[in-house]
């Protein structure tokens, strides 16, 4: 397992089954009566998050408790960085109280890779601008994988405001990775010009799409990113790209619905919708913490230079 | 409504990728010297633990079988089979993976694998019987034991191996052996059995590329 966890580019796809695995066993963890293992007794994994999240954040504080590591949670509001402290200050900061881990989510793109570069503790990306967010695909893979039989040839529309979405992204790479097959959809306006290269369709038109689908992936609207005029209004937004009961009709009986959250009720998503069984997004949540438990056991739990040196220790002691 | 075959055809999927990862696990770096027990031993020992579990216990009530993943949960599921055909009672049986309560995890270059914890009943008030293959150093009993408790509050656990082989470093006694081997330390002992590796044996050998 890499180090950091930055692009979920840097996965190879037997990587990406060993998570999803692992997961598998973690996701046992949560239902038991007592939610906690041992596994990183007296790490440290700090949560750097420099843009407001609800779920992310308590999602991986959760991941990181039921691990019993500690966790530090650090948000830019109140704190050092509002006196101006670089993000490459606080990173040292942190590194030097013995952090094992930062988890970090950033307005900026490629905020993760540099923090990478200046730390010797390891790095997962939990968002960085409309770049990554490499947790969240994987959490959507496992999703997937509890009602699909395999990746191969899955076909995954991810629907709505592409351009600004870290989530499709990640989650279009990812599925190239194991196999599967994304559709952007959405107004031209919204879908970035470089997606010809991500190995994905595009299209325009939601209702040809539809039927199509296995998976039905909604994203968020995020007009705090929009600075300009994507589109003429919500309600002709809602009207075209949005999914509404007529919609789901159109979906094969055996597609699921997902959202990463948190929901516009009534713009990507008619509320009633996001209520019927075929949505799996409180699964999507559940899962998440799964995931990302797998993800801090991987990164955390295996360390070549230690190993090497309790080698070297057992060796002169014998 | 989803249809329900996609997820029985996924879990067959997964199910036998697990077996494939086990099978790689005993072919990599062993060298026979020589064989321990055979299918009849391996047969007869199960046979006479299972006698030995029930008398003590006095019979199959409030007795629960939890295997340690990867091969006690088989011996556990042939106790359990034993214990039935004796008793005429069953018994539940757990299968129990000790990785996340490992001693020496962040010691190794890699994160241990993990295999599948299901104990899909109560052990609250139970008398529970860890069963393993190979007891050696004792690490992955004791890593057991806090992980069986967060499973809830036994009335007693008691240990059944099928081998001893010696060398412990923690205070841990087996309460029912299949046989008892000593081994020097650097040698390696190994169970085989029909559901993972395709055959019962025992095993006495060196770790290839270790010491002779």
């Amino acid at each position: 397992m890499n180090k950091h966890l930055l692009s979920v580019r840097d996965l190879s796809r037997e990587e990406v089954v060993r998570i999803l695995d692992t997961a598998e066993s973690f996701r046992e963890v949560g239902t038991r009566v007592i939610k906690k293992v041992p596994a990183l007794r007296g790490r440290t994994v700090v949560n750097l998050f420099y843009e407001n999240s609800t779920r992310t954040r308590i999602s991986f504080e959760l991941a990181a408790k039921r691990l019993s590591a500690d966790v530090i949670n650090f948000s830019a509001s109140g704190s050092s960085v509002a006196k101006g402290e670089s993000l490459k200050d606080t990173a040292l900061t942190l590194e030097a109280m013995g952090a094992d881990a930062i988890v970090i989510r950033h307005s900026s793109s490629g905020a993760p890779y540099a923090l990478s570069s200046w730390v010797g503790a390891s790095v997962l990306n939990a968002g960085d601008g409309t770049h990554e967010h490499p947790t969240q695909a994987l959490l959507d893979l496992f999703t997937m994988r509890e009602h699909f039989a395999s990746f191969e040839g899955l076909r995954v529309g991810i629907v709505g405001d592409v351009r600004h979405s870290r989530v499709a992204r990640s989650l279009a790479f990812a599925l190239g990775t194991v196999g599967g097959q994304a559709t952007l959809v959405g107004p031209p306006t919204l879908i970035p010009p470089e997606a010809s290269g991500w190995g994905v369709e595009v299209s325009h038109d939601l209702d040809e799409v539809l039927p199509k689908l296995d998976v039905c992936y909604m994203l968020r609207v995020q007009r705090e990113r929009q600075r300009q005029q994507f589109f003429p209004s919500v309600r002709e937004y809602a009207r075209l790209f949005g999914l509404s009961r007529a919609r789901v009709g159109r979906l094969p009986e055996h597609a699921i619905l997902m959202h990463p959250g948190p929901m516009n009720r009534g713009v990507e998503i008619e509320s009633e919708v996001a209520d019927l069984p075929r949505a799996v997004i409180t699964d999507q949540v559940t899962n998440g913490i799964a995931v990302r438990m797998s993800l801090l056991y991987l990164i955390l739990g295996g360390d070549a230079s230690r190993a090497a040196e309790a080698e070297a220790k057992e060796a002169a002691g014998a | 409504m989803r249809s329900a075959e996609p997820v029985g055809r996924f879990l067959l999927g997964r199910a036998i990728g697990r077996a494939a990862r086990r099978e790689e696990a005993i072919v990599s770096g062993f060298v026979e010297r020589a064989r321990l027990m055979d299918e009849g031993e391996i047969r007869r020992a199960l046979t006479r633990i299972a006698h030995e579990v029930l008398e003590r216990n006095k019979g199959a009530a409030d007795l629960v079988l939890v295997g340690i993943a990867n091969r006690g949960d088989r011996l556990a599921e042939r106790l359990a089979a034993e214990i039935e055909r004796i008793e005429g009672a069953g018994v539940p049986v757990g299968v129990l993976d000790i990785t996340f309560y490992r001693d020496d995890i962040g010691l190794r270059a890699e994160a241990p694998e993990v295999h599948e914890t299901r104990i899909p009943f109560d052990v609250t008030r139970r008398n529970v019987v860890l069963v393993d293959d190979v007891l050696f150093t004792g690490r992955t009993i004791r890593a057991a034991l806090d992980a069986l408790v967060d499973f809830g509050r036994p009335r007693s656990i008691q240990l059944a191996v099928l081998i001893d082989r010696g060398h412990r470093e923690l205070p841990i006694r087996p309460d029912f052996v299949g046989k008892n081997v000593p081994t020097r330390h650097d040698e390696d002992v190994r169970v085989l059995l029909v559901e993972v590796d395709g055959e019962d044996a025992v095993q006495v050998g060196e770790p290839e590329g270790g010491a002779a």
